[in-house]
């Protein structure tokens, strides 16, 4: 029986393909709509959760000042020393490794070619930190780190815009007036939330303190928290440690922060999935006003079909026969729709994932859902035009004009 | 031939048949205690003036309503006694109809309607198809198998319907005005075709005429004024 409610399902859906296809409608851009919004609302997170995590997982970022930048006035809160350095690396528990940083901007030229970029003065150290790799060539040694040699290991856009094609490891460059030597080449990075990170110039960090900013204070220290470890304990007592060092009384504010990026990371990819849900969430109000449209046009076609169901009765179908088919003609509707609405989500997404720097993710789950979704949809808006359909009377229904 | 009390008990009896439409004081009696018997492979034409109480009588005798009082026995089934979907089986399995509006689906071809029944009655394709041609050639539209309703006559339209009502080859097949929309020509070949359906197939033919030269092919000819039988008359075909 169910076979030939299928059938006469399918038969009405094409007798009237316009109308179906309007009648679905609804449920292909609710489906299409909702299944979009959250592919792509799970690149985004997925883009972020994978930019912060390029920042270097469980890295402690110890900097002078309160929040991002050093607030407006008043004086400026000291820089880090080099004992700082080893307090936090000799007093500390559950650290990994610490790395200072030092920034500087300026202008790298080799053979006529300018390019203007980031110079960071770290150790060795770093790459452990951030979990740089070294593509071409290798890291600093620790004598030339000692000795604050001229030697930078080149991020891969500078080396695209310097070098061009020509091989950097070996070669000299200048750097901010200063020749230096290419000892590696950092493996790409690529566009990151901050900035492109492959735009930068490393160097031994006394080098920079000598040559670049003329002391040897350094503004900012990476601090790598063990896996074994708690970060927001490490976190606790690095804080602890600072206040101490930098004889901050009880009741007195911080002059330096700390930043976890994992809580960054956190509070990121919170914030992008919440914007994911209420996209969502519209969307499928949207799926919802979708149903209510397949319920409108069942309704009108049970009132326009009342004849065809008059003469269906008399040939002898039961009332269950044709709420069957007036059911299944919606759910048929719905799944199609849904099915249809997949679709589009699917070239939609490929199409826009790239244009918002988003990857393209494909959900499973939320594919199902969305058209168990919409075939519920039939079930319930099919429902109750397929009863009206089934209590009709044959002899009302086949007078009727 | 006329009906043979000793041969066999009739197919339909109607005994004390009563019908009100609605309730209260809008209530209306449209049949006053309908007696009727009907015997298997007759052809009767049911006349009457308009209101007389016919297509209510016929709706009865097809199982598409109950009588509100009385008894009517269908094949030894108490049709009063039975819910809806009892009726639309026995429909399924022993009635055929053909209405005075064809009432053919729109948009659907000549054999998609004629298997229609077939399709209820869970037939499979291939039978479906059998069936259904053989039912069109019977009627002689089996070229026309794929045509819309809209792109028959009227009176093609009608012999699909009687197609469509004997697919099933059904004991009894009731006709309300079958020939109400036809001209005299048209009507004259519904009525041989109805006619040969009566003799070859031994179906059985209820049908309700206003036209004494439609009523002319019926063995038997029953008389309805104001909601009773008023006479029953052998036919000039008896
Ligand atoms: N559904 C209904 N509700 C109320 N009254 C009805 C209904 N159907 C029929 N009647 C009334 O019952 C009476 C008999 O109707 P019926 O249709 O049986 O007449 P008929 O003999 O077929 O007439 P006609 O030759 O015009 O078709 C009429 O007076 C009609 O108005
Ligand atoms: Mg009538």
């Amino acid at each position: 029986m169910l076979g030939t409610t299928v059938i006469l399902a399918f038969r009405a859906i094409n007798r009237h393909k316009l109308r179906s296809f309007l009648t679905t409608l609804g449920i292909i851009i609710g489906v299409a709509a909702v299944v979009t919004m959250v592919t792509l609302g799970n690149g985004a997170t997925a883009a972020v959760r994978e930019q912060i995590s390029s920042l270097g997982a469980n890295v402690l970022q110890l900097r002078p000042g309160q929040g991002f930048g050093r607030g407006g006035g008043g004086p400026r809160p000291p820089d880090f020393k080099e004992r700082d350095l080893t307090a936090i690396e000799n007093q500390l528990t559950g650290v990994r490794a610490v790395a200072p940083v030092v920034q500087s901007s300026g202008t790298a030229i080799y053979e006529g070619n300018n390019w203007s970029t980031t110079v960071y003065g770290t150790t060795s150290a770093y790459s452990e930190v951030q979990s740089w790799k070294v593509a071409d060539g290798r890291l600093f040694l620790s004598e030339e780190e000692e000795a604050g040699k001229s030697v930078c290991i080149i991020g891969n856009t500078v080396r695209t815009n310097l070098f061009q094609g020509a091989e950097p490891v070996g070669q000299r460059m200048r750097i901010k007036g200063v020749s230096c030597q290419v000892v590696g080449v950092l493996a790409t990075r690529g566009q990151g939330g901050f900035g492109d990170q492959d735009d930068v110039v490393v160097m031994p960090i006394k080098f920079v303190q000598r040559r670049f900013t003329g002391d040897r204070d350094i503004s900012q220290i990476m601090v790598a928290v063990d896996d074994a470890y708690d970060t927001s304990t490490v976190q606790a007592s690095l804080e602890e440690l600072m206040r101490e060092r930098r004889k901050i009384k009880d009741g007195q504010e911080d002059n330096f922060n700390v930043f976890d990026t994992k809580q960054i990371s956190d509070t990121l990819t919170g914030t992008t999935t919440i914007l994911t849900q209420i996209v969502g969430a519209v969307a499928a109000i949207s799926l919802l006003v979708g149903g209510i449209g397949i319920m409108n046009i069942m309704l009108v076609s049970v009132t326009e079909r009342t004849r065809e169901i008059g003469i269906r009765l008399a040939i002898g179908a039961v009332a269950r026969e044709v709420l069957m088919q007036f059911l299944v003609e919606a759910i048929v509707l719905s799944c199609l729709g849904g099915l249809i609405g997949l679709f589009l989500a699917l070239i939609a997404s490929v199409a826009i994932a790239p244009l918002m720097q988003v990857p393209f993710l494909f959900d499973v789950k939320v594919n199902a859902i969305a058209f168990l979704f919409s075939a519920a949809i039939g079930v319930v808006f099919g429902y109750f035009p397929a009863r009206r359909a089934a209590a009709l009377n044959p002899i009302d229904a086949l007078r009727h004009e | 031939m006329a009906p043979d009390p000793i041969m066999s008990s009739p197919i339909i009896s109607l005994r004390g048949v009563t019908k009100v439409y609605g309730e209260g004081p809008t209530a209306f009696q449209a049949l006053k205690g309908v007696d009727l018997d009907i015997q298997q492979g007759d052809f009767v034409a049911v006349m009457g003036p308009s209101g007389s109480g016919k297509s209510t009588t016929m709706n009865i005798l097809g199982c598409l309503d109950v009588p509100s009082g009385g008894t009517y026995l269908f094949k030894g089934h108490h049709v009063e006694t039975l819910d809806r979907d009892q009726r639309a089986l026995l429909r399924r399995r022993y009635l055929g109809f053909v209405f005075q509006g064809f009432n053919l689906l729109s948009r659907t071809t000549a054999l998609e309607n004629v298997e229609l029944p077939l399709l209820y009655r869970g037939e499979d394709k291939k039978l479906r198809y059998e069936m259904g041609m053989a039912a069109l050639d019977k009627v002689g539209l089996k070229d026309w198998w794929d045509h819309t309703p809209a792109e028959l006559s009227g009176g093609q339209q009608q012999r699909v319907a009687i197609a469509r009502a004997i697919v099933t080859q059904p004991d009894v097949l009731v006709a309300d005005e079958p020939t109400g929309n036809l001209d005299s020509q048209r009507s004259i070949e519904i009525m041989e075709l109805l006619t040969d359906l009566n003799k070859n197939s031994g179906i059985t033919v209820l049908m309700v005429t206003h036209e004494p030269d439609m009523a002319a092919f019926a063995r038997t000819i029953v008389h309805f004024r104001d909601g009773l039988v008023e006479s029953i008359e052998a036919g000039v075909a008896a």
